[in-house]
């Protein structure tokens, strides 16, 4: 494991959850173990229905895990002292989402659908514009700033999708095919971005993918089958 | 940032459509108050255009409003010799039906003597009756202009001047003539079976009668005292003019009223699940990006305030858009349309409450939305 002795950022012990009951229960994840460390970027692949985005969006204090311990950037979730309002606040200052189809709110322009998330955070209109400009510039899409997101190409809109996910500064940066609409030439310049992201915000990436052409940008690559969890060396954790 | 105006703006064109399905609705809405408002005003209207405190009228009828009130023509002189009395008139109605360039008016004839109390108070164009025979002053609705002539009966009127706002709780617009050419029309337009009758030795109209006798009292006698005089004459009642107003709200024009509010009430509630339909189909128009909301960490209030916010903009815009539209229609319906002010702010009241209840159903659908829609499956 190269990133060891990095601050462990996601740290999942013995996660399991289930649907239903009885004869209806369906494991959708089995006794999982996963540790990300800062400046990580790693990959969730498997079929359909392996679990990839329950996976998800238990990381992404979504929905509770049935049993287990969940620990982001070092706070114990889903215990009994968080309530749905902490784990919303938990989100909005700890997780950035990236969508397979950039999910940006069509009736916002680039820099208000970044301003926004800053809003929610507590910051003023004018701090959370400038701060969106500011990022728009960072992944090289100021330029269209003011443009609303029908008019703008799946690149810039990818991109203005990412600067929203990383306005507040998250530690975790969770990502669901976000190469999926994108050319192999685009999909490779996301992905570089991405992992220099993860470096120069200290944050780590889990990203759902099945894009092959991509893989080779990834620290790690993990398995999921059947609601549990291979490295990519085929160690089950 | 506003969501709420930032969606509308984006979505505009839609937006403003559907507001201006809404506002037509309204106009309905403030029509029917508009109507119902002109109906009692109307009505009040005939009633208190002689600026009456007694009606003196047939004895068991309830005057000339509500049911036929015949009463000798010579009434009047014995009322204006009672003490307390400073000015008293004869006075007629009745409904009848004119030919005029080639079609046929419905008006309503007053008939009154000139220089007593009954007839109009305001000429608002031309001039009021001064030949005591053939002259007529009609109301504006009628469409006719000072200098127009039609054949009333047997006779040509000439119309010398225009009042306003002068119709009978039917909606007829009233004309104004003299008593002595009011009666005279009562017995030309009597139907020929009563001239049979009449041939027969029956009973008919010669036209010596009027419908009431109206008086003025002097202002330190208490008209109840007047009339408790006139109704020991026994072939005579008397109904003060607080009396009458009552009796032709509860008996003309109360039916139109629960009917009208009835309709009323139809209306807002058709607007009230068209409100609601429209912000629940707007809502899951929008799950989605709901769900985006809620997963970058939006708090509940915020797409609450998305969801009311936009049902109230849709009924303020459409309660304007119809109180523009019945504004700029209300004087090209038939009937008097009469709003005012407390209407308006009636309606946006209800119109308020209404749009925050009719959210509630798109609130619903919103607050279930899971975030993780927002992810792939």
């Amino acid at each position: 494991m190269l990133h060891d002795s990095r601050r462990v950022i996601v740290d999942i012990k013995g996660v399991a959850k289930h649907y239903g009951d009885g004869e209806a229960r369906v494991d959708a994840l089995r006794n999982l173990d996963l540790t990300v460390h800062a400046g990580e970027v790693v990959a969730l692949l498997g079929p359909s229905g392996s679990g990839k985005t329950t996976l998800l969006n238990i990381i992404g204090c979504i929905i509770d895990p049935s049993k287990g311990q969940v620990s982001l950037d070092g706070e114990m979730v889903y215990d009994n002292r968080w309530l749905r309002g902490d784990l919303r606040r938990l989100r909005l200052d700890k997780v950035g989402f990236i969508f397979q189809a950039h999910n940006l709110l069509p009736f916002l322009n680039a820099t208000d659908n970044v301003a926004l998330v800053l809003q929610l955070a507590g910051k003023t209109a004018a701090e959370a514009q400038a701060r969106a400009q500011e990022l728009l510039e960072y992944l090289e899409v100021g330029h269209r700033a003011r443009a609303m997101p029908a008019l703008l190409s799946g690149g810039e809109a990818q991109r203005v999708a990412i600067a929203r996910a990383l306005a507040n500064g998250p530690r975790i940066i969770l990502a669901d095919e976000p190469t999926a609409a994108l050319d192999s030439k685009r999909a490779g310049i996301v992905m570089d971005l991405l992992r220099k992201l993860a470096a120069e915000q200290d944050a780590c990436i889990i990203a759902v993918t099945h894009d092959e052409k991509i893989l080779d940008r990834f620290d790690r690559l993990f398995h999921l089958r059947d609601g549990r969890l291979e490295d990519d060396e085929g160690e089950r954790t | 940032m506003n969501l709420a105006f930032r969606d509308v703006r984006h979505n505009l064109f839609r937006f403003l459509l559907t507001c201006l399905g809404l506002g037509l609705l309204m106009t309905v809405v403030l029509a029917m108050m508009g109507i119902y408002n002109g109906l009692v005003a109307d009505a009040l209207n005939i009633v208190k255009a002689p600026q009456a405190d007694l009606w003196v009228v047939e004895a068991g009828t309830q005057g000339p409003f509500a049911e036929a009130s015949n009463i000798p023509g010579d009434t009047r002189d014995a009322v204006a010799r009672l003490h307390g009395v400073a000015q008293a008139g004869s006075i007629t109605y009745q409904t009848i039906e004119a030919p005029f360039e080639g079609g046929a008016l419905r008006l309503y004839v007053i008939g009154y003597e000139r220089g007593r109390l009954g007839g109009p108070q305001t000429i608002a164009q031309g001039r009021g009756l001064q030949a005591s025979h053939f002259e007529l002053v009609a109301d504006a609705k009628t469409g006719l202009t000072p200098g127009d002539t039609l054949m009333l009966g047997r006779n040509r009127f000439t119309v010398v001047g225009l009042v306003r706002d002068t119709m009978n709780s039917g909606g007829d617009p009233a004309v104004f003539l003299t008593l002595a050419d009011a009666q005279v029309l009562q017995t030309q337009l009597a139907p020929p079976a009563a001239r049979v009758q009449a041939a027969r030795g029956g009973s008919v109209n010669d036209g010596a009668t009027v419908a009431a006798v109206i008086a003025r009292l002097d202002p330190s006698v208490d008209a109840q005292s007047v009339a408790h005089t006139v109704r020991q004459w026994k072939h005579l009642s008397a109904l003060t003019q607080a009396e009458q107003e009552d009796i032709l709200i509860r008996s003309v024009v109360d039916k139109a009223r629960k009917q009208i509010g009835l309709f009323l009430g139809i209306l807002l509630t058709v607007s009230a699940v068209v409100i609601a339909l429209i912000i629940y189909t707007m809502t899951m128009e929008k799950l989605k990006q709901i769900a985006t909301l809620k997963l970058i960490g939006a708090p509940d209030r915020v797409i609450i305030g998305l969801i009311v916010q936009q049902s109230v903009a849709l009924g303020v815009v459409g309660l304007t858009l119809g109180l523009a539209l019945i504004m700029a229609v209300k004087d090209y319906f038939p009937r008097r349309v009469m709003l005012e002010p407390v209407n308006a702010l009636a309606l946006t009241g209800i119109i308020l409450v209404v749009c925050v209840l009719a959210s509630g159903l798109g609130v619903r659908a919103a607050l279930k939305v899971d975030p993780a829609t927002a992810l792939g499956g």
